[in-house]
């Protein structure tokens, strides 16, 4: 096996984030192990999903690395103490093993589930149509949307969106999948369900980075656990160990918010 | 004084050539406005600042200034720098450049009115620029700037009448030169008036109809 397989996932090497004047991620030092769920927790604000959000490009780090499998994303080290920005056609490659599901679905609404899951599959990896809409049946079947492959995102709930959102991630067959408060705009019974398909996907040994508020499904999916916060990672490791008693005393501040929501349950 | 529809009758040819002028030079030029338009607000996106900067005066100029007087500007003060025009011709230019303004600004309004988050969502799937934007931003922005793209055409209807000034033969021309002739200004406007409106009217009804067509597209959150 290559060094892809070996090492981490996704690495984050001392990535520092400014937007104008105001610093809001502080040197984030961050590993996701192949086939293992990371989650990100922390209160609103503390960065977790601009951390996030840089992995998958959608923000340009301002200082530091990010290794996919071993490559660099966008910036490469060097020279010296300088990063150099890569080529596009580099950027896109890295890129394409990277999957992300975002908090507003984000499906387009002028195409059906199962044009929102073929798109990629026709504009960007030439497949014929036929066989992109076939490939994209089996996305929706596997999220349990086959029977909704014409309806249009408007026509659909909003748990049924995310998953259809996840299908249209998972066609391209990333090697990680991303994942930006999957839940947020959810209510509690639709967040079962796109909970349910996220457990799946974990079962099935998918690379998964979480940024979440769903204590519960961190504390029970979860292989590994950071928890941010301020644009630092205050405490890691897995979910037994950060949560164990005594907790460190941020964290407890933190999780107090979640004792009327019945969350706390999940961690004893 | 009594209205006379023999005289009508009289210019019947004359009035449908008439019509078909203000007709095709309509639609050519908002075609035309349309697509120029386009093509400013998207270098504008994706231009750069020195770009966005020369194209934000090129509207600014056109909009602050009126149609009546960039069409004199176009038709009589073309020959000086060698652009002499016919008057069809330059009735079709100044009407295209007049609107490309317009419809650069609801262009750019449209592509602003987008969800950040659907542009992010296309990127983090592959796409390239070209393709967001032919697959993803036009389509998603067609349904958001219909009304005012409607409002638009309607408005550059009624301008078609100033391209009487540089004797480009469309109706106002053709139906003032009747009136001035007999002395009838009330049977040549009033019809002229309802030439107008019917187009209006017609122009609405097709928008109307396109805005139905494309409302299960619309955004459920």
């Amino acid at each position: 096996m290559n060094d892809a397989n070996s090492g981490p996932a996704i690495s984050v090497r001392a990535l520092t984030k400014r937007f104008g004047e105001t610093e809001v991620l502080h040197g984030i030092d961050l590993d996701a192990a192949q086939g293992e769920v990371t989650c990100l927790i922390g209160p609103s604000g503390s960065g977790k999903s601009t951390v996030l959000r840089c992995m998958a490009f959608l923000e340009e780090a301002t200082c530091g690395l990010i290794l996919v499998g071993g490559e660099p994303l966008g910036f490469a080290a060097g020279p010296g103490d300088k990063r150099t920005r890569l080529p596009v056609s580099q950027i896109r490659k890295v890129r394409s093993q990277i999957g992300m599901v975002f908090q507003q679905f984000n499906l387009w609404p002028h195409m059906t589930a199962l044009g929102n899951v073929s798109e990629a599959l026709k504009t960007v990896r030439r497949m014929p149509k036929a066989q992109a809409e076939a490939r994209a049946l089996a996305e929706l079947d596997k999220v349990g949307l086959a029977n909704r492959a014409g309806h249009y995102p408007s026509q659909l709930s909003g748990g049924q969106q995310q998953r259809v959102a996840i299908a249209r991630a998972l066609a391209l067959e990333p090697r990680i999948m991303l994942f930006d408060e999957p839940t947020s705009s959810l209510d509690p019974e639709l967040t079962g369900e796109v909970l349910a398909v996220m457990r799946k996907l974990a079962a099935d040994g998918m690379t998964m980075i979480v940024v979440t508020h769903e204590i519960g499904f961190a504390a029970t999916v979860a292989n590994s656990i950071f928890f941010l916060d301020h644009g630092r990672i205050v405490l890691q490791g897995e979910p037994s160990e950060v949560f164990k008693s005594p907790r460190h005393p941020r964290l407890e501040q933190f999780l107090d918010t979640y004792i009327d929501r019945g969350a706390a349950m999940m961690i004893r | 004084m009594n209205f006379d529809p023999k005289l009508i009758a009289q210019y019947l040819p004359e009035l449908a050539a008439a019509f078909a002028t203000t007709l095709w030079i309509w639609l050519v030029g908002c075609i035309c406005a349309a697509v120029l338009g386009f093509l400013v607000a998207l270098a504008r996106r994706y231009g750069g600042r020195a770009v966005d900067w020369l194209l934000t005066a090129y509207i600014e100029i056109l909009r602050g200034t009126p149609f009546l007087v960039q069409l004199f500007l176009l038709y009589f003060g073309g020959p000086f720098i060698g652009l002499s025009l016919e008057p069809v011709p330059a009735g079709l230019l100044g009407l295209s450049i007049y609107g490309s303004a317009y419809f650069a600004e609801v262009f750019r309004a449209g592509f602003e009115a987008v969800p950040r988050g659907h542009v992010e969502a296309a990127e983090s799937v592959g796409l390239s620029r070209a393709q967001i934007v032919r697959r993803i931003l036009v389509p998603e922005m067609t349904m958001l700037v219909l009304p005012a793209c409607i409002n638009l055409v309607i408005s550059l209807l009624k301008d078609t009448a100033i391209l009487s000034v540089i004797t480009v033969p469309e109706l106002t021309l053709i139906l003032t030169g009747i009136g001035s002739k007999y002395y009838a200004f009330v049977e040549s406007l009033t019809l002229l008036a309802l030439f107008y409106w019917g187009l209006v009217e017609l122009a609405g009804r097709l928008g109307a109809l396109a805005e139905w067509r494309l409302q299960k597209y619309r955004l459920s959150t």
